[in-house]
């Protein structure tokens, strides 16, 4: 039987295949290094945990034409400041609770989970809680028991999930903390909740 | 010896009695996986169906839960399947192989039961050890991770030690290296992170490499054997073929991973990046249908398992609808932006994990049930005209399609009324799951999905019964 041209060959294909490879592994792994530094807390990208106690906007930057985060004067949550560990702690906690609840099997986080739910990316921002005056407090006694708050006309509502006051607290600054994280403009054409300005 | 027709695990060599265990908890967690998936599409329609009891998040962790692990059991089981034939040599470590299946099957029960009736815990350290990790498809509790890390570091031994022992053939190579890169790629999903950017950054390490890279990678490799053994296709044409798919999959999908680095918080540059890459992962799978063609049209279609070859080009097609066509049309960032988190992706997840993995998975239970029976006839003529496996692979086909375009078609009313429009609020959500277009899908993905489970009970019934009676032995072929 005639042998095939080098380039319909399998050892041509299999030295082909080991190189895109290899190369592709050593782009990812150049790139990643990048993106891990970039996205380390503290960084611009993914604010410090103690961004919780300052004001998160998400306004439109007109160079990047999306949405991003602005870190603004002071605003304690729960009316405190918390040192870099507290802060830490509380955000820890609310990332824990948030797993140990399954809460991505209903919503999603950054945009990644399931579609029952809204998206709670900027869920700190949403105008669901009415006036930032209040927003805090509404968080917490919705997480506390939501099957009874106000919904949707679906009649789709979120199971009491037995949170305990700290867990919802916790919950709350981990959601006031993700939304200060710059998303590249996701989600797109957002509308945030009403705060003095 | 037994009769041609009836079942003899004699039949078979050691790593097929092993494969046939894989593949029978492969096929009881497909069933779990149609059943919870149709009730959690359920609560869709009617909320307040189990509400408190049997949450939708629950349901759908153990849908997508079952869906990997059945695949996993099915590529565990296809491997074991070929490896002997393959290398030539028995299963190194085959008690190993199956006492390490037991404990996989019993972990895999332990879950299932803590899911069910534990569901969740107090956020604690300790909830993600014991009862869930809260990670969507990667959701089971920490020590059951290490339990898979464990059985998979035996499963591995078996097949490196095996090819070692016996022959090196180019589908035993690929499948080594690639077994070696999914396995590890699982580590990188088993550690708690506060920083949800970090997190999902490693998540998808674990998800998008094993999806649309070593997964893929590993369905080509065994579908080359499925070609030998129905096609009689020349092993130096499909090795050449699967060099070429893997480099054509892994130059395009390793950095594919991009798409999924769009907005969790990492740097822009992933925007073109991801966006470039994964617009070039069809073409490995066109290439996947052009093989699987060509071979077939060489051959004349003539094959030694009507069934399994069905499926095998069901496979091919499917890899290229789900994974390729229905993965670019939301690929790119400027569409992305719009449709991620949304039905849309429901819509492609559907049709990839089915049309790309499930396929090919279940090719290789006809060719099990063949063997199992001794080589059994199972090309043409078969009694009563193949009409069962013909029912299960039109319904089950028909109806994933269908749940695809349903959810598509949601997935549309969504991004735009509640993205484009909407300014993604909550009210925004809600206004658009309300939309009586996004509800007219969501009916019709739930008739589709009765459908699938007619035709998953179609081929229940035809593997059970598929040869029993057949008298011819298997359709001899002529190697091209």
């Amino acid at each position: 039987m005639d042998q095939p041209v080098w380039w319909s060959s399998g050892p041509f294909w299999r030295k082909t295949a080991v190189w895109v490879t290899g190369a592709s592994l050593v782009a990812l792994v150049f790139l990643s290094i990048d993106s891990l530094r970039q996205i380390s807390v503290g960084s611009p990208r993914v604010p410090a945990y103690t961004v919780i106690n300052q004001r998160i906007d998400y306004v439109f930057d007109e160079v990047r034409r999306v949405q991003q985060p602005r870190i603004g004067a002071q605003q304690p949550l729960f009316g405190q400041i918390l040192n870099a560990q507290q802060a830490e702690a509380l955000v820890r906690h609310g990332k824990l609770t948030v797993q140990a609840k399954n809460c991505m099997d209903c919503h999603t986080l950054l945009g990644n989970g399931a579609y029952f739910a809204p998206d709670l990316t900027k869920a700190w921002l949403d105008p669901y809680w009415e006036t930032a005056a209040v927003r805090e407090q509404q968080m917490v006694e919705f997480l506390l028991d939501p099957t009874d708050k106000l919904h949707n006309a679906l009649g789709r509502r979120m199971p009491n999930l037995h949170l305990t006051q700290d867990e919802a607290k916790a919950v709350t600054g981990f959601l006031k903390w993700m939304s200060s994280i710059d998303t590249n403009g996701f989600p797109y054409n957002f509308t945030s909740i009403k705060q003095e300005s | 010896m037994a009769a041609l027709g009836a079942i003899s695990l004699a039949n078979l060599n050691g790593g097929q009695k092993l494969a046939i265990k894989y593949f029978t908890l492969a096929g009881a967690l497909f069933a779990a996986q149609l059943l919870f998936g149709l009730l959690a599409g359920l609560q869709y329609l009617m909320p307040e169906f189990l509400f408190g009891v049997l949450d939708f998040s629950i349901n759908r962790m153990v849908h997508i839960n079952a869906l990997v692990v059945w695949m996993l059991c099915g590529f565990l089981g296809s491997i074991y399947w070929l490896l002997e034939e393959e290398a030539q040599h028995p299963v190194v470590g085959l008690k190993l192989g199956h006492l390490v299946f037991w404990a996989f099957a019993s972990a895999v029960a332990l879950v299932v039961v803590v899911y069910l009736f534990v569901q969740t815990g107090p956020g604690e350290t300790a909830t993600i050890w014991l009862i869930t990790e809260g990670r969507e498809y990667i959701e089971a509790p920490r020590w059951a991770d290490i339990a898979i890390v464990g059985s998979v570091l035996a499963f591995f031994y078996n097949v490196a030690g095996t090819f070692t022992k016996g022959r090196f053939t180019g589908i035993g190579g690929v499948l080594v290296i690639d077994l070696i890169a999914l396995f590890g790629l699982y580590l990188a999903g088993m550690f708690y992170t506060t920083n949800i950017s970090l997190d999902q950054f490693w998540w998808w390490w674990v998800i998008h490499l094993w999806v649309e890279a070593t997964w893929e990678v590993l369905v080509g490799a065994i579908l080359a054997y499925a070609l030998i053994k129905t096609l009689g296709v020349r092993r130096q044409i499909v090795e050449t073929w699967l060099y070429i798919e893997v480099a054509l999959m892994f130059g395009s999908g390793i950095l594919g991973l991009g798409h999924h680095y769009f907005w969790i918080g990492t740097p822009d540059y992933w925007l073109s990046i991801g966006g470039f890459f994964s617009a070039l992962e069809p073409i490995p799978l066109v290439a996947m249908i052009v093989h699987a063609v060509y071979d077939s049209g060489t051959h004349k279609m003539k094959n030694s398992n009507h069934p399994a070859f069905a499926w095998m080009i069901a496979g091919a097609f499917g890899n290229f609808l789900g994974a390729g066509v229905w993965g670019f049309m939301h690929t790119l960032p400027q569409i992305n932006l719009f449709t991620h988190g949304t039905q849309w992706t429901a819509s492609h997840g559907h049709l990839a994990f089915f049309g790309a993995f499930a396929t090919v998975i279940i090719a290789f239970f006809y060719l099990a049930v063949q063997k199992l029976r001794g080589d059994v006839w199972m090309s043409a003529e078969l009694p009563d005209g193949g009409l069962k496996w013909k029912w299960s692979f039109a319904l089950l086909n028909f109806g994933m399609l269908g749940m695809t375009v349903a959810l598509l078609i949601s997935g549309y009313v969504q991004s735009q009324l509640e993205r484009a429009i909407g300014g993604s609020s909550w009210s925004a959500y809600f206004e658009a799951q309300a939309h009586p277009w996004f509800q007219q899908g969501i009916w019709w993905r739930q008739i589709f999905g009765v459908l699938m489970l007619i035709g998953f009970v179609f081929l229940v019934w035809d593997l059970l019964t598929a040869g029993k009676r057949e008298t011819r032995a298997i359709q001899s072929l002529e190697l091209a």
